[in-house]
This record gives C-alpha cells, structure tokens and sequence, in this order.
C-alpha cells in the first residue's frame, strides 16, 4: 500500500494562519477593495450591455461613447466583414476543433495569409490565434539558448513572457534609447545569435519608436529585427502597414507580429516575414501547434477586414484628424498628457495618482464616456493614465463632444483648474 | 582589477540609487534592504554596465541578490 493512501486528505497548511497559494496577491486584493469602498465603479469590471456600433455602447444602463477601445478603423461593424463570417459561419461551421498543422488549416485560414501577405508585401505570413501567441510563439522559437534578445524596457507583457518561454540571455534598454541600445549590441560576445525587439506605437503613452534608426543601429550590429506594429496596423504608413513602413525601414524588419484585435476588429495573431526559411515555424513553434485554430467565421472577417484596410486612406485621414483634435484639445484645456504631440491614435492623459485616476474615470463615465484606465505595473514609470484611443468612425462632432466631458469632468475632480 | 576595486567603483555607482543611505555589506539585498524597483535596476544595472563595459543579462540579475553576489560576477566578467 502506497504511503499517500494513509495520508490525510487534506493538505497541510502552509507556515502562518490561513496562508495558502493565494497570499501574495493580498496587496492587490486589499488595493482593490480600499479603491472599491469609496463607492466606486470598479474599473476593471465594466460590462457592455449593449454594442451599438464602434463608437457607442450601452454601459450600465447609459448610452456611453468609446473612447477606450482599439477598434482604430471601426471595423467592428462593417457590413461586408459581418456578412463574410454569417457566410463562413453557414458553410465551415462554428469552430475547427484542431491545430493548424492537423485538421486546423480550412480554406479560410489561406485566404487570411493570402490576405497579409499582400496587405504588407511580403512572401510568408503565418496566422496565429492570439497575438500574444504569435509574440510568444516567434519569440521563444528562434531565440534560444545561447543567442540574445536586445529589447525595449516598455515591451508588451507578450514579449517578455516569449523570451521567458525561450531561453535566450534577455538584455533590456531604456524606452526608445538609441544610444543605450546601441551599447548593448555592441558588448554582445562575438558569434552569438541576436535578436532586436521594438515596437511601432507604445500602447500606454502612444508614442512611436524612432524606428529609422534604432533599425539601421540594429543592422549596423548584424542583429534580426522584430517589430510589433499592433497599435499601427491599418492607420500608420502609407498602406497602413506601421510606424516601420512610415520610417521606410519596412524592408530591414525581419519579422512583423501583429494582432486581429484591434484596427482588424476580430480575433487573432500573425506574423510576416520575407526570410526565407519562414515556413519552418509552422512545424517547431509551439504556441502555434498545440493549441486549436481560429473558427472559420474569425478567419473570414479578418480577411475581409484586412483587404478593405488596405484602401483606407480616407478613414486614415479622418483619424489623424480625430487625434490631432483631441491631443490639441485636451492640451488647451491643462492635461498633462503622454506625448508632446500626437503621435498615433492614442491619447494618454497622465494622472497624478490612482485614486484621482480612478475617480477621473468614474467622472467621466457617468458623463457617458469609457476610457482606459490603466495603473502600474502596465505603465512605465508608475503612472496612473487615463487612455483614450480614437476610433476612426468618431465624428469630429464627437470629439468635441468628449472634450467637453474631459472639462467637465476635469474640474469637479480637481485635475485641471476650473 | 582586485575584487576590491570593483567593489569601491560600485559602491560610488550605488551611492545616488540608494536614496534612504541604507549601510552596504556583502550580504545587504537589493530587493529587500536597498527596495531597488525594477525601474531602479535598470538603471542601476546600466550605469554598472557602461562603467565595466559589460553586459549582465537579466537571466544573470536573476542569480545575484546580494551585493557580494554583484561584485563577485561583476569582477569576474571584468576580468575576462
Ligand atoms: C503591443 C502588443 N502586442 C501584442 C498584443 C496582443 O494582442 P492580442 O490581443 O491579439 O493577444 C497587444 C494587445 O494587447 C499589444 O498591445
């Protein structure tokens, strides 16, 4: 008889009363709960009961505008993106039940790489479920041990959890640091493998990486060069490939990882590439094998959505128009905000701290507007902000509208004078 | 470079970092008595880096928690 059999069923307790696995997030529980008992909404559980197009939505009972969403081209409800997945939805079914590399691969499934691949010009795109698979998948594939991953100290949590999952030597850089970047390349012992990873736009602060010459510095070093171009996708660049295409050092990026869930409007992760050898990841990357594919009703309206982005420019224009707009606006009005000047379709409007944040936030939902409200640790440098992300089916009106409710609110809570 | 000297260099690199002039042994923590953030580190670990010309990977920041750990792979890689 197996010693276990006689054990108790129970576990025995841990070192101090009540203290499990669970412990360590008792800050975080005891944070939430003193930002809850003043009354609050709580921020971080907001429920959409209703959607009404890209750029409104029904939130507890108001009609709410959005202004915190990454529906950048107002893809979302597009007439011949809905009918395209109704249509796949009838003929493939809900869902594929497998990996890409078994019975995962429908017709669909091409035609959205098919689709990429000539949205950005390039010979291989591989389509993931999420984009955080494709940033973890790519990653930890061609970076293991041995090589190095020379990346941005903001990087997305997606990144850094694909170089957790490699086991490459990881070596960071201050935010957009040309020169720190540099440094680091250049210590890196003869003959290892290296791998640069940027970003397009920083989601938190909307900034662009100053991508002309952090490229060229990466080249100078013999390094590969991954850029993800989420939060540019289909709005910056001439084609709407990115802040890459803008820089015109699209053809020195080894690898693009984008996202469907944001100016594409569904669901889904992919990247692109020109090297040769691309197709190999299909067999050794894993987040891409052991996990089901897209639904064909997903694919479909991805691939519908990215070939209408790709005669978007009117839309682009309004949208620059939109962050111009607001930037300017709530400049005029005392914000302090995250860029200097509008740099892509997010507008971060600094706060001074949580609490205020939060009842800022709060402000400015019972105006009938939703924004982003993001805290530490999301955010460099401790901030807490107040994330606004234009849509590019806002209505000039619209932003005025908001800018309005930014005053509003501003003043009763105390940011701005009033 | 004696494993002294690396030593003397780091402390004067640490001096600005350590804000409340916590008392430097081989066995003070840089999470638990200097309370380095990660923001902290980084710049920390950069300044020590530009100084010896040398890259510590955050795979090795992983392995070093006291300050005698830090002089010892700092003074080896120094030394290389
Ligand atoms: C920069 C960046 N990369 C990757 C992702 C992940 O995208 P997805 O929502 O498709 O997982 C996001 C979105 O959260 C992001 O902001």
């Amino acid at each position: 008889m197996s010693e276990g059999v006689s054990q108790p069923d129970q576990p025995q307790a841990l070192a101090g009363e009540g203290r499990d696995l669970f412990s360590k997030f008792d800050p975080l529980i005891a944070m939430r709960e003193g930002l809850l008992a003043g009354g609050q909404e709580d921020p971080f559980n907001l429920v959409m009961e209703k959607v009404l197009s890209p750029t409104r939505a029904i939130c507890n009972g108001r009609d709410t505008i959005l202004l915190g969403t990454y529906n950048y081209m107002g893809m979302t409800f597009d007439e011949d993106v809905i009918a395209a997945g109704k249509q796949a939805l009838d003929e493939f079914g809900s869902g594929t039940t497998g990996s890409r590399v078994l019975n995962g691969t429908y017709q669909g499934h091409k035609e959205c790489e098919d689709a990429l691949r000539e949205f950005y010009a390039m010979d291989h795109a591989m389509v993931f479920s999420t984009g955080y698979q494709a940033n973890l998948g790519i990653i930890s594939t061609i970076a293991g041990k041995g090589d190095y991953i020379v990346l941005d100290i903001d990087s997305h949590a997606s990144i850094w959890d694909g170089c957790k999952l490699g086991d490459a030597e990881v070596v960071p850089f201050k935010h957009n640091d040309i020169e720190a970047m540099d440094k680091r390349l250049g210590r890196i012992p003869e003959g290892a493998g290296k791998l640069v990873i940027l970003e397009g736009v920083y989601s938190m602060l909307g900034d662009v990486a100053p991508l002309k010459e952090m490229v060229a510095v990466a080249k100078k070093h013999g390094a590969m060069v991954l850029v993800d171009e989420a939060h540019s996708m289909g709005f910056i660049g001439e084609h709407g490939r990115g802040v890459c295409e803008a820089a015109g050092v699209i053809d020195d990026c080894d690898f693009i990882i984008g996202t469907f869930s944001k100016s594409v409007g569904t669901v889904g992760g992919f990247c692109v590439s020109n090297h040769p050898k691309f197709e190999i990841m299909r067999l050794v990357c894993r987040p891409y094998v052991f996990t089901a594919s897209l639904p064909p009703s997903v694919v479909a309206t991805a691939a519908t959505s990215i070939r209408k982005l790709m005669h978007g420019s009117n839309k682009r224009a309004h949208l620059w128009e939109n962050s111009k707009r607001l930037h300017g606006g709530l400049k005029a009005l005392g914000f302090q905000l995250g860029t200097e000047t509008p740099q892509s379709a997010i507008v971060a409007v600094i706060m001074p701290d949580l609490e205020r944040g939060a009842m800022m936030w709060e402000a400015l939902l019972k105006e009938g507007l939703y924004v982003n409200l993001a805290r530490p640790p999301a955010t460099p440098a401790n901030m807490t902000l107040l994330r606004c992300s234009l849509c590019a089916e806002h209505s000039a009106e619209e932003v005025e509208t908001v800018l309005g409710m930014f005053e509003r609110a501003g003043k009763a809570v105390g940011i701005i004078e009033g | 470079m004696t494993r002294d000297q690396v030593d003397a260099r780091i402390r004067a690199i640490a001096e600005p970092f350590n804000k409340k002039g916590v008392e430097i042994d081989e066995d003070t923590t840089f999470a638990g008595d200097l309370e380095f953030d990660s923001l902290t580190v980084m710049d920390f670990v950069a300044a020590i880096e530009d100084e010896f010309d040398i890259i510590i990977s955050m795979n090795q920041q992983a392995e070093i928690e006291s300050w005698g750990d830090l002089v010892d792979t700092v003074a080896k890689m120094a030394s290389q």
